[in-house]
């Protein structure tokens, strides 16, 4: 497939099942929202090394808000629930609970629920108070108020989890360093505007995109070195001659069709600078299909548009 | 189906007991057997068609006409449907209520909304003493729900409450919050002596500040955001509550006396 002059490759992103959860994070104002937010999702870029895998879904109107103050809504993925748990309530009280004015609420509802402020209230020491409000439709959540040096630390006691997936993903080969870093960019802008998922890398994007095994026994991922530009000669290569560098954009979200729509835009993104912004192939990272029970097709996806 | 009504035709003497006039009591029943249903009466038992006219069928949606303060126990243990009382009830008006919703509008006596579990119970006029708490012998009040009073509250609102929503638009008395384990009581109104007395958590939320006894401490003016949640969730209740913008309040905690970790918050100008 060859849409403004870039191929598609014919192959597939290979996903896996996940837990989500998303939380809402608040604050005296935007900036206040994103320090919380920034280090609540900081060190959460591949379950791998980090346990979990997260960001920052999108700002929140002042209505959209619990509280009514200005917010971000936060996305967070692990493997399994008793990691994501854990995570959960850790960066909560290092990161959420430390920011001045910040305060937590529960960003998605389910029938499984995961600890917000349920063990973090034990840092009030005795002081801390539960509120139980309903809402319009009559539904009660309980909330605690933890006196904190600030004032109060404001937190909803517990949030949704999810199925989740993880691990979508497009690879960008392009001719330079400089061209695949530009288009992983405009990918990147496309992708935001796309509810219900995150590119937990920095900037969204990962240049050590990795494949299974390695020939020391302690690793269990090393370098994709097949699409290595510096190893085109000595390994065997996916690469052609002309391309310097490959980025890579990894895709976490509540559900497929969501996953499938930001890696729709994202290429499209890149395929509208055309050839000569020096893209020249997209494809995808997979495991030959054993290991992940979801395959985000490339012409599939893309043949939405093309078609 | 039309709602299932009794019109008081006798003027009573003594209280009449009326716990069994409840929608899980009176399903499927016919009217005749409405009718021969006993009620207490002083130290004796009457029919109810010998107290009330009975209209209407539907045993989810009871009407209470002509009504007076000896009606006690009205909506005594309803966990379903909604009861309208046109005129006074007596005490223990929503004993035990649980998920559903009586309106009373006229007066009622003591103990109204004693261990309610939830639901919502709205006081058009005043109530007595003890309004959301326990009946004798029992350690824990309210446990959950919303009542509404849009006149007046007696002494000992709230008194063991341990969760829920007390709104009164009016007055309230002395001892109000006494005991109190948790929820949310407030008073547009003012408030008498002795507010908190021996509260060991919980929320009074007053636009008033009362005398407070030497345990109740000051702790200082600040900006709550819980506040905007709260204010929210009452919105749902058309009550004077829901016009209240601010998150700025004085707050006060106690009662020391007892080790209490309660709090007056009096609603203060937003800044």
């Amino acid at each position: 497939m060859l849409i403004n002059g870039v191929q598609i490759d014919d192959t597939f992103a290979e996903a896996f099942n996940m837990r989500g959860t998303r939380v809402i994070i608040t604050a005296q104002n935007l900036k206040w929202a994103y320090h919380a937010a920034n280090a609540m999702t900081g060190f959460a870029t591949s379950v791998i090394g980090c346990g979990v895998e997260a960001g920052i879904e999108r700002e929140l109107s002042l209505e959209e808000t619990p509280d009514g103050r200005p917010g971000l809504s936060i996305l967070m993925f692990a493997m399994g629930s008793k990691v994501l748990m854990q995570q959960l309530e850790t960066r909560m009280g290092q990161c959420i609970l430390t920011c001045p004015t910040a305060a937590a609420f529960a960003g998605i509802e389910s029938e499984d629920r995961i600890n917000l402020g349920k063990n973090l209230r034990f840092f009030g020491d005795g002081y801390q108070t539960s509120k139980l409000f309903a809402n319009a439709n009559g539904m009660a959540k309980r909330y605690w108020r933890i006196p904190v040096m600030d004032g109060e630390f404001l937190c909803e006691e517990t949030t949704g989890m999810v199925r989740a997936i993880g691990g979508g993903n497009f690879l960008i080969l392009a001719t330079s360093q400089p061209a695949a870093l530009a288009a992983a960019e405009a990918a990147i802008e496309a992708m935001k505007r796309i509810p219900n998922v995150i590119m937990p890398f920095p900037g969204g994007v990962v240049r050590s995109g990795s494949k299974v095994g390695s020939k020391y026994k302690t690793m269990f991922a090393s370098t994709n070195d097949a699409f290595c530009p510096t190893l085109k000669g000595a390994t065997n290569t996916e690469l052609s001659p002309e391309i310097e560098s490959v980025m890579e954009i990894v895709i976490d979200g509540l559900n497929f069709e969501d996953i499938a729509e930001a890696m729709h835009v994202g290429i499209k993104a890149i395929c509208d600078l055309g050839e000569a912004s020096g893209v020249k192939r997209i494809s995808a990272g997979n495991y030959g299909g054993k290991l992940g029970p979801h395959h985000f097709k490339l012409h599939e996806i893309m043949g939405k548009s093309t078609s | 189906m039309n709602a299932l009504t009794f019109t008081l035709n006798k003027k009573l003497q003594f209280s009449l007991n009326c716990a069994v006039l409840n929608p899980a009591n009176l399903a499927n029943k016919s009217t005749s057997d409405i009718a021969s249903m006993p009620l207490n009466y002083g130290n004796k038992q009457l029919r109810v068609d010998e107290i009330f006219e009975i209209t209407g069928s539907d045993t989810e949606n009871i009407h209470f006409k002509n009504t007076t303060n000896k009606l006690d126990y009205l909506g005594a243990n309803m966990s379903s449907g909604r009861m309208t009382i046109e005129g006074d009830a007596g005490a223990y008006l929503a004993y035990n209520l649980k998920k559903a919703e009586i309106h009373c509008k006229g007066n009622t006596q003591a103990y109204a909304a004693c261990n309610m579990v939830s639901g919502l119970l709205t006081i058009d006029g005043n109530t007595g003493d003890f309004l959301g708490g326990a009946s004798a012998g029992l350690r824990k009040g309210m446990r959950g729900g919303t009542v509404i009073v849009k006149g007046n509250a007696g002494d000992r609102v709230g008194d063991q409450m341990r969760r829920g929503l007390i709104l009164i638009e009016g007055n309230a008395g002395d001892y109000c919050a006494s005991r109190m384990i948790a929820g949310t009581i407030g008073v547009l109104g003012k408030v008498g002596e002795y507010a908190c007395f021996n509260m060991k958590r919980g929320t009074l939320l007053l636009t008033t500040l009362p005398s407070l006894h030497a345990t109740i401490q000051d702790c200082g003016s600040h900006t709550l955001p819980f506040l905007n949640l709260m204010f929210k969730s009452i919105a749902q209740f058309k009550t004077k509550f829901s016009s209240i913008q601010t998150q700025r309040v004085q707050r006060f905690v106690g009662d020391a006396a007892c080790h209490g970790n309660g709090e007056i918050l009096l609603i203060l100008p937003a800044q």
